[in-house]
């Protein structure tokens, strides 16, 4: 079932239900697998459901150690909720989700989330504390928390900001220190629950651009929900489209063989977004069909 | 495509913490005379009454003061303060040291909650008053008596603001802790104390005034020295103005009080989100 146009394959995914895992032959090696310190991800017809209500089903990924996977979909579709489950936040109900090959039990420092909301920054803490917050629950040295501060406050530059609260701040520079702490605890997998959703479009783009250097840099495999059909192109290796909610399960599943760093306005970029448009836009407009549907899901995975 | 640079020139100083007091001598120096004119004001009122009703029901302020004056060269005046402040002061200071930790259990462990929830919500509607003559009777009519009163008047408000505190943590902030690798009682020691610090101190402020409400009917019954001994021995005496000076005495000290506490809270507490 792929369809092969320059610089984009797309791979159809088995209509719900399927419990045939699809595996999707990765067409690229990651571009210069820096530390190579992620761990591979397998999700395997994996189901959440609260109660009776049904949030995702049937979902398979396999996401190779160091990719860069996006998932996409419709406001309220489950995006949250299946990372939040990646996370160990909340445990599937059915099938099976594992971490470099153990299954995903509870929150795990190998498993790091960057939320959506900068409001889960210690606003009683410096941001050096901040980012020293993991080593220092793992009673690593003063020295070495030390150095880890200064590597990845480094790595997001924000070196001058170590000693300041989290309140004084602006929102792009609270959205790096909470990278900044996922990242020195060297995780293997790092989810980003829309990270960049709250702040302006510039702030946007650079913080794109920079999580692409960073990714880059540190190897480890990603994990990105968004809505952003082009925040998807720029970043990810390939991207996991996602059906409207109620039990959402993947739609669709593009490898974007394009050369780092992304030229939006490649065409085969432009031809991938109308082809991620035209899906997204079929799945808006059936649950825009089933009234009453609101971000129900993702605040209920946010624990909102 | 250019490539960003991270490490940006240190920007200039945007956004430094408003602080309250910064640079506003004029508006604070207006604030001031606000307050005066207020006081001048409830003065005069308080004179014009007095005048009225004479001073066998009303005491005038030039009156009470000098009925303190009296009150405070004998001694009894100093006494009853330091008396009736020990007693706020170890009742209110035990009832916050316990109120906290155990409301942030409750907060926090669903079965010390459903443990304990039975009796903070029964006993949260028993005013201390009703406990006065029993806590004689079991306590005598030496210190303790008045001084668990005022424990037991504070550690409830202390423990349901705390409990309070800790259901409406951010509960990604929770989640976030568990993912940066703290266990639990790093969580509760590092995330939920902080978080819930603006509650208790909240609690501390309510407990602290409802400490001097309590205070008066703990002393009615067997005080030898305090404030609520003095009005209520002063009416024996037909003292009207020894009232006026120890019913103006309590409200003095209860603000000193609080004011001390908000003092303390915004020092100290700052970074916690201490707002008062």
């Amino acid at each position: 079932m792929t369809e092969a146009i320059k610089g984009i394959e797309k791979e159809t995914v088995p209509g719900e239900g399927a419990v045939a895992a699809t595996t999707v032959a990765v067409a690229r090696t990651p571009t210069e697998p820096a530390a190579g310190r992620g761990a591979a991800l397998r999700v395997e017809g994996a189901g959440i459901s609260f109660g009776d209500f049904r949030a995702v089903q049937g979902i398979d990924l396999d996401i190779p150690a160091g990719e860069f996977l996006c998932l996409l979909g419709p406001s309220g579709c489950g995006k949250s909720t299946l990372l939040s489950a990646m996370a160990g936040f909340i445990q599937v109900s059915e099938g099976t989700l594992t971490a470099g090959g153990a299954p995903v039990r509870g929150p795990d420092p190998e498993l790091g989330m960057v939320f959506q909301s900068s409001e889960v920054l210690f606003d009683w803490m410096t941001v050096h504390q901040n980012v020293t917050f993991g080593p220092r629950m793992r009673g690593v040295s003063r020295v070495e928390q030390n150095r880890v501060a200064d590597e990845f406050l480094g790595l997001v530059g924000l070196r001058h900001c170590a000693d300041r609260y989290p309140g004084q701040l602006s929102g792009g520079m609270r959205q790096r220190v909470q990278i900044a702490r996922v990242l020195a605890n060297e995780p293997g997998v790092v989810l980003m629950d829309e990270p960049f959703g709250a702040l302006d479009a510039q702030t946007r783009q650079v913080l794109q651009q920079e999580t692409a250097r960073i990714w880059e840099a540190s190897g480890c495999t990603v994990v990105f929900v968004t809505h952003d059909i082009d925040e998807a192109i720029l970043l990810a290796d390939r991207v996991a489209v996602m059906t409207a909610g109620p039990a959402a399960s993947i739609k669709s599943l593009y490898t974007v063989d394009l050369p780092r760093p992304r030229d939006e306005s490649d065409p085969a970029a432009l031809r991938l977004r109308s082809r991620l448009r035209e899906d997204i836009g079929e799945e808006v407009r059936k649950a825009m069909r089933d009234q009453g549907l609101d971000d129900r899901l993702d605040r209920e995975a946010k624990g909102a | 495509m250019t490539i960003t640079t991270t490490e940006a020139p240190a920007p200039a100083r945007t956004r430094t913490r408003p602080r309250r007091t910064g640079g506003k001598g004029g508006q604070a120096l207006r604030t001031v005379g606000v307050y005066a004119v207020a006081v001048l004001l409830g003065l005069g009122v308080w004179q014009l009454v007095a005048v009225k009703y004479g001073p066998s029901l009303v005491a005038s302020p030039s009156q009470t003061l000098s009925a303190a004056r009296e009150l405070a060269a004998d001694g009894t005046l100093g006494n009853s303060v330091i008396a009736s402040s020990r007693r706020i002061l170890i009742g209110w200071g035990l009832g916050v040291v316990v109120g906290a930790p155990v409301g942030l259990l409750i907060g926090q462990i669903r079965i010390v909650r459903l443990l304990l929830e039975p009796y903070t919500e029964f006993f949260r509607f028993i005013p201390p008053v009703a406990f006065v003559t029993l806590a004689v009777v079991w306590l005598g009519i030496g210190e303790s008596s008045k001084v668990v009163l005022i424990f037991y008047t504070a550690v409830f408000i202390v423990t349901l603001n705390t409990s309070a505190g800790v259901m409406a943590v951010d509960e990604s902030k929770l989640r976030a802790a568990a993912s940066l690798g703290a266990s639990r009682r790093q969580i509760l020691q590092r995330v939920v104390l902080p978080s819930t610090v603006p509650y208790i101190l909240t609690g501390a402020r309510l407990a602290m005034g409802n400490s001097f409400l309590t205070i008066v009917s703990a002393e009615i019954v067997a005080a030898q020295v305090g404030l609520g001994s003095l009005i209520w021995t002063s009416r024996n005496y037909g003292r009207i103005d020894w009232v006026f000076v120890g019913i103006i005495t309590l409200g003095v000290l209860g603000l000193v009080y609080d004011r001390i506490l908000r003092v303390i809270a915004t020092r100290v507490l700052h970074k916690y989100g201490a707002k008062v």
